[in-house]
């Protein structure tokens, strides 16, 4: 290569770095298409993202009071702590207090107490008029002796308006092959795979004093009382390794994509057919599972139901929330806001997820495209694509002037998002 | 490019090639044995462990242990071979995090297939630790058996 050629090439290296700098600057003062904030996060026109908490541990859920603060409920504990109590003011949350001597997901706030799972029990607190906890030390048992075997453990929680309690149950395995070899019929679900519904007032309950609300789904992270519908809307995890188990019926691709992760309305006794079953959103039908017969052209049988949404494989919808505020724009009014904790089941492909999507929603009910919201959380393209994300999303929640509130259970960070009209 | 320089290339291509091919006709040295053994094992791994533990062995946050400088994959070798036939169950903590996905047993692979995968695992992600014989997988899967 000759000096000329070799000063011309570093020329337009500097000429393109010094673009792409200036643009980096541009894109975050300015408010025109979409925007990469502080935060990291893109989001649509108007809205913006502060960081207001970081490093708090494995944020799993959260909740908000109409005070201004938020409890979070750690994975595991922190100096022994697994809740943690902060006060948001603007774009920055300060610690106020920590409690709970265990770890978990699920918390919930309703009539006056805070309810907090771990992977066996939940437990409450009694609130005061300011919705603080009155006796940290000593909350009371609701739920006891639930099957925790690691996988899918976590239980997460949700109440209605009549008095109930409902926990999630994850089946402690993808499809049950090693429990039912001769596919005589899967003997995990009397235990484990639904939706139990228990009184939200009464100690110590277990299996025999609960209701097994809902059949038939693998693991439930995200769930919430759609409070238009009076009815619980759930996401499940879809199973995991269609080609890896039968590469004959299903190509690396297919089993990137499928099976979907689904939004169902639940009402009680439905079924929604696992292990036997899995919803193509290709196809847009329930599909016959491999282990049973299926050959991903077999439909499965109708008595098991189908979802109201479908989104694409492996994504991992932790979090659900539905829009009731007034700060967004009015078409996120009573849609469903869902955390994707982001694939690990799509590699060799690059894996996906990682967002905030939106999903709009008309008489409660979806209707029409989802969208993603809020995108970033993994960093970069390659960080996303390998699947060391640097954030991934979990919880929802709304704060009271209409803000929603995201975490991060990996770097323990909480997004507040905001809109301001243009 | 001028014509010396495609002499040139050409040349190297020829003496390459000459040599590979002579390379082809020698009894395997301990290197190229290693060498092919870890061709192989890169194709079971992608097949079989790649979809867990990841292209580059770092494994899934929570889930899947990583593959990269534990005591697990460079320690001892049965112990390893163990793990494969006959999957593992509990949790497993590394670096002070904990990784709680079942992995099922692998023992419908042959003893050189698992003896492959796990040299080539025992030679990659910046892993060095000596190499694993289908003899050795023989071995533990006699003893192990129940």
């Amino acid at each position: 290569m000759n000096k000329k050629i070799f000063f011309a090439l570093c020329l337009s290296v500097f000429a393109t770095g010094g673009l792409l700098s200036f643009k980096l600057i541009k894109s975050d003062n300015s408010f025109s298409g979409p925007q990469t904030v502080k935060s990291g996060l893109t989001l649509p026109d108007g809205f913006q993202a502060a960081i207001i908490a970081d490093n708090l541990g494995s944020a799993r859920h959260l909740v908000a009071t109409p005070q201004g603060d938020i409890y979070v409920h750690l994975a595991g504990t922190k100096n022994g702590k697994g809740i943690l109590m902060l006060h948001v003011d603007g774009d920055k949350a300060t610690l106020k207090s920590s409690f709970a001597n265990f770890g978990g997901t699920g918390i919930a706030i309703k009539n006056g107490y805070l309810y907090a799972s771990n992977n066996r029990e939940v437990y409450r607190y009694k609130l005061d008029d300011k919705n603080e906890v009155i006796n940290p030390d000593k909350p009371e048992r609701i739920v006891t002796g639930l099957i925790d075997r690691r996988t899918h453990a976590p239980k997460a929680i949700e109440l209605d308006n009549d008095g109930n309690l409902y926990v999630n149950i994850g089946a402690y395995s993808n499809i049950c092959s090693e429990f039912d070899p001769n596919k005589t019929g899967c003997p995990i679900l009397d235990s484990a795979a639904g939706i139990w519904q228990f009184k939200a007032d009464k100690p110590n309950q277990t299996y025999g004093d609960g209701v097994r609300y809902a059949a038939g789904l693998r693991n439930v992270v995200g769930l919430a009382w759609n409070q238009q519908d009076n009815q619980l809307f759930v996401m499940q995890h879809g199973r995991d390794e269609l080609h890896n188990l039968f590469p004959n019926l299903y190509t690396v691709h297919q089993s990137t994509e499928l099976p979907a992760e689904c939004m169902f309305a639940l009402k009680k006794g439905d079924n929604a057919g696992w292990p036997y079953v899995y919803y193509d959103w290709m196809q847009q039908k329930n599909m016959l599972g491999p282990e049973y017969g299926g050959d991903g052209k077999k439909p499965a049988d109708s008595k098991y139901i189908n979802p109201v949404a479908a989104y694409p494989g492996h994504y991992a919808p932790d979090g659900l929330l539905f829009y009731t505020g007034n700060q967004f724009p009015e078409k996120y009014k009573n849609g469903a806001f869902i955390a994707f904790h982001g694939s690990w089941n799509r590699a060799p492909e690059p894996q996906a997820g990682y967002c905030v999507v939106f999903q709009p929603f008309k008489d409660g009910k979806p209707d029409g495209k989802w969208e993603v919201f809020a995108d970033g959380f993994a960093g970069t393209e390659e960080q996303k694509a390998s699947g060391h994300a640097v954030h991934r999303p979990c919880g929802l929640a709304q704060g009271p002037d209409g803000s929603l509130y995201v975490t991060d259970d990996n770097q323990g960070t909480i997004y507040k998002i905001t809109y301001k009209k243009q | 490019m001028n014509i010396k320089i495609t002499g040139l290339f050409l040349a190297s291509f020829i003496l390459l090639f000459g040599a590979l091919h002579a390379q082809t006709k020698k009894q395997p040295t301990g290197q190229t044995t290693v060498r092919a053994s870890m061709a192989r094992g890169k194709i079971v791994y992608a097949n079989v462990c790649l979809p867990c533990h990841m292209a580059d062995g770092g494994g899934v946050q929570n889930m899947n242990p990583p593959l990269i400088n534990t005591t697990y994959i460079l320690g001892d070798k049965a112990a390893l071979i163990k793990i494969v036939l006959h999957g593992f169950n509990e949790d497993v903590e590394i670096n002070g995090k904990t990784y709680s996905n079942s992995m099922s047993a692998h023992d419908d692979l042959k003893d050189q297939q698992i003896a492959d995968v796990l040299t080539y695992v025992r030679h990659s992600f910046g892993n060095k630790a000596s190499t694993v014989k289908a003899a050795e997988v023989a071995k533990v899967r006699t003893v192990s058996k129940k």
